[in-house]
């Protein structure tokens, strides 16, 4: 097997904090290679390297065996290094041939470059309409629109960074055939994830970063995903568990009925006849592509969207559509957005004036107007210490901390209020594995003592480790909800797609 | 080459640097503006700064002129950390000063101890009036509210211009644009014999103390700089916007008004339709210059108030234009502004390139 990119002990130091710390890795052609590592374990920083777009200190470099160095992206497309980057930099007023030819040293939309683009997608299964806007593309098309225009520069090497995190499990099928195929052809394609399916699934060889070092490298096939999460994470970690299970007599506690929302700007889909009802102790999931309805329904859950009638939205039989998110708040609603900075907590502020954004009313941290600074303090403190947010103290601004950290004081000051329902949006997105374990185990607890809990995430790995039952949201429509021992990737991702699924009705 | 570099965490001694700063180039641009205008800058600087300061009377003029620019300001820094801008507090204050020496005029010759006191409310509620304008438009129909109240400044201005030229005009004043002198017991009284200082300034600073209550110790407060710094947050946190929107342009409204009768039952003594010198875009300096923090606010209005003064000085013993009042407050905002990247931003000399975010 060949070599086709080799690091050598490349450092990269961004002021105090070093992101790559002599990282080594050889990259062969024919051979689909996973970089494994959390949020900050220096992945972006090797990739960046990679294609030419950090230089690092220290370290060398080899393409094909010859010494090389990579001082811009031209050097890296010149050698045949294709990248597929996490954000999608597409116009979406322009067609799939107009966006790839802007991509192109000597590129124009013709009809030659039409057919060009059409035979490569069909040759790797990338179904394609290459005169289609882009802007009326689904996420995993306009993945394969990156796909194809790093494809067309006919790369030696293809770097891929999260690919699969917008996408459904068929979706991912998918990708996973046409990256053998590309392999196959002695392609070499460097996988970047931090999901451990996917990589054994996927990849024939695994290296992990933790903390700006290479950690291990390692068979993925015959590494146990539990092994491998522990080189990632550097400790074992344990799996969340639940007190007791669920009893199925316990009381409804939460009814929406026939939820419906007009398109906004704020959701483009808007909400179709949502109904559902949660138990009490019950966690219900709500899976689903992003994108599909998430923001109108957290919006009209938190109350930040009222709905059209009272009845709509019932809190232990009180109506509570009409009520504004304080007084929802009141009445036992406790809810993690699925922003952290800048919604679930200011940035310039400290800890305790963040304790106060949502509990003030719940709590009363307000006396005839004027602020308790005592009781507040008291309870972030409390907060911080329960949930182990590690900081510099209750007077650390928000945005000091780091997302793991930050995410579990979020969490923590939701369920400290003791609510009746708490609703999280994608409660471990970008937070370290040591932190969500945490969070996941705090939402069970939760749960054991009589709350009911929903989860809106696009993590189906978290959903069936966490939840009883999973409905899927598609284009603005909630899927009846699947209890979980019956529910697999297969069927959640036809209904993530929107295809009919016989046993779900 | 200068370059700027993203500071980590915003600086917190060049927040308090950067007026220090303004202040000090602002100078130096004042000494070379006045030297291509063929004035030694020292004496002039002199003139400008110094004179006006060096008796009695000057400091107590200083304080004539900063109480409404502090009184002005301190409502709008309410506004503008909250984010909502209030620009046409001139408006409001020419409202105040209708509505406050339009009481006075309406009874006239009363002057019993009721009138002050009922001129006081007057005022805060013609300048909560005028400001109730924007603050509908806006929370009813979401226009910018930085449009209307400007615009609206212009039409208090015309108003005012008519009612001196009609009913309010003094009937034994010879067709002079003015109205009559108000009795002497329905001035603001005097804090410092022989001066013109009078009680506005005591209010200035009341006002600066409940303000920082307000700010700091009240649900009303927090929600204002939670709605400033994360307006998603604000939303999130449920909190009502359009109260907040009505509160700071009654607050800054009132205040403004307060001002205006400031100035007729104070150094002017009756209505004129040049009640105010700008104080009311000028408070937009102040509030900015002082950090939207209250002791800020009271520090900056004596600076600015001090360019009024050093103007009028300046023009008397050193032949310069009165311009030069408008020009260093000008400077100042300006300078200012640019200042404060250096809260953000640290510059370099011929550094790494810029950096990549990892």
């Amino acid at each position: 097997m060949t070599a086709l990119l080799t690091l050598h002990e490349t450092t990269k130091s961004y002021g105090q904090v070093c992101a790559n710390d002599r990282v080594s890795l050889t990259l062969n052609a024919g051979e689909v290679h996973a970089l494994l590592g959390e949020n900050g374990a220096g992945k972006s920083t090797l990739v960046k390297t990679i294609c030419g777009l950090v230089q690092p200190d220290s370290g060398t470099m080899t393409w094909r065996g010859e010494p090389t160095a990579l001082p811009g992206p031209a050097a890296a497309r010149a050698l045949g290094i294709g990248v597929v980057f996490q954000h999608f930099s597409l116009f979406e007023a322009l067609t799939v041939t107009e966006n790839i030819a802007l991509g192109l040293d000597d590129g124009h939309a013709n009809t030659d470059l039409t057919e060009r683009i059409e035979r490569l997608s069909s040759r790797y299964g990338l179904t394609l309409n290459a005169k289609a806007i882009v802007g009326d593309l689904s996420v995993g098309e306009r993945q394969r629109v990156e796909i194809v225009r790093a494809l067309m520069q006919d790369p030696a090497l293809l770097v891929l960074d999260e690919p699969t995190s917008v996408l459904t499990p068929q979706e991912v099928e998918a990708l996973a055939a046409t990256l053998r195929q590309l392999a196959d052809e002695g392609r070499g394609i460097l996988y970047i994830s931090h999901k451990l399916s996917e990589i054994r699934h996927l990849c024939d060889r695994v290296t992990v970063l933790r903390g700006g070092k290479v950690v291990a490298e390692a068979d993925p096939k015959t590494t146990s995903p539990e092994a491998l999460a522990e080189l990632m994470v550097g400790q074992r970690l344990p799996q969340p568990k639940r007190a007791s299970s669920l009893s199925p007599n316990a009381p409804v506690r939460l009814v929406i009925d026939h939820l419906s929302q007009a398109p906004n700007p704020f959701s483009p889909t808007g909400l179709h006849n949502v109904s559902l009802s949660v138990q009490a102790g019950e966690v219900l999931g709500i899976a689903g592509v992003a994108g599909n309805g998430q923001n109108a329904l957290l919006a009209a859950l938190s109350g930040e969207v009222l709905a059209g009638s009272a009845g709509t939205i019932i809190l232990d039989q009180q109506p509570i559509g009409h009520i504004h998110p304080q007084g929802r708040r009141t009445r036992g609603l406790a809810y993690v957005p699925p922003e952290r900075l800048g919604t679930g907590a200011v940035p310039e502020l400290d800890l305790t004036d963040n304790a106060l954004l949502s509990t003030y009313r719940r709590l009363a941290f307000a006396v005839r107007g004027l602020l308790q600074p005592g009781k507040v303090a008291h309870f972030a403190s409390n907060v911080v210490e329960r949930f182990d947010v590690r900081s510099a103290g209750i007077s650390a601004r928000a945005s000091s901390l780091s997302g793991g950290n930050l995410q579990k004081f979020i969490v923590g000051r939701e369920i400290l209020q003791t609510p009746k329902l708490l609703v999280a949006a994608h409660p471990t997105w970008g937070v370290d594995a040591g932190a969500a374990a945490a969070i996941h185990q705090a939402l069970l607890d939760l749960a054991t003592e009589g709350a009911c809990i929903i989860i809106v995430s696009e993590d189906l790995d978290e959903l069936l480790m966490l939840t009883d039952r999973i409905a899927v949201l598609c284009d603005g429509r909630l899927s009846a909800p699947i209890p979980v021992t019956e529910a697999d990737a297969t069927t959640l991702g036809m209904l993530m797609a929107g295809e009919p699924v016989d046993a779900a009705a | 080459m200068l370059r700027l570099e993203a500071r980590p965490t915003p600086s917190r001694t060049m927040t308090l640097a950067a007026p220090l700063l303004a202040l000090a180039l602002t100078i130096l641009t004042g000494a070379l503006l006045f030297a291509g205008l063929g004035h030694a800058p020292g004496p002039a600087l002199y003139h400008f700064f110094i004179g006006p300061l060096s008796d009695r009377y000057g400091l107590a003029e200083l304080g004539v002129k900063a109480a409404p620019l502090v009184l002005i300001a301190l409502g709008l820094s309410l506004g503008f950390r909250a984010g909502i801008w209030n620009i046409g507090a001139e408006g409001q204050l020419i409202a105040g000063a209708i509505c406050g020496g339009g009481f006075a005029l309406a009874v006239y010759p009363a002057e019993g101890p009721w009138v002050l006191p009922l001129m006081l409310f007057a005022a805060a509620a013609g300048g909560m009036a005028w400001a109730a304008l924007p603050a509908l438009l806006r929370v009813w129909r979401n226009t910018n509210e930085i449009l209307t109240s400007l615009m609206l400044v212009y039409v208090a201005s015309l108003l005012l211009r008519l009612l001196m030229n009609g009913v309010l005009r003094d009937p034994d004043g010879f067709s002079f644009p003015e109205s009559r002198l108000l009795p002497d017991g329905t001035l603001l009284p005097i804090i410092l014999a022989e001066t013109r200082l009078h009680l506005g300034a005591i209010l200035a600073l009341a006002a600066a103390l409940a303000v920082w209550v307000l700010a700091r110790h009240t649900l009303v407060g927090f929600q204002i700089k939670v709605a400033g710094l994360a307006p998603n947050a604000a939303r999130y946190a449920g909190f009502n916007h359009n109260r907040l929107i009505w509160l700071t342009f009654m607050i800054s409204g009132g205040l403004a008004g307060l001002a205006g009768v400031g100035e007729v039952a104070g150094p002017m003594g009756q209505l004129v339709p040049e009640v105010s010198p700008g104080y009311g875009f000028t408070a937009i300096i102040v509030a900015f210059l002082g950090r939207l923090h209250p002791a800020g606010i009271v520090l900056a209005g004596l600076v600015v108030a001090l360019s009024y003064l050093g103007g009028e000085n300046a023009q008397i013993n050193a032949g310069l234009p009165l311009a030069v009042t408008g020009v260093f407050q000008g400077l100042l905002l300006f300078f200012l502004l640019a200042c404060d990247v250096l809260i953000q931003y640290r510059p370099r000399l011929n550094g790494p390139r810029w950096r990549n975010k990892r």
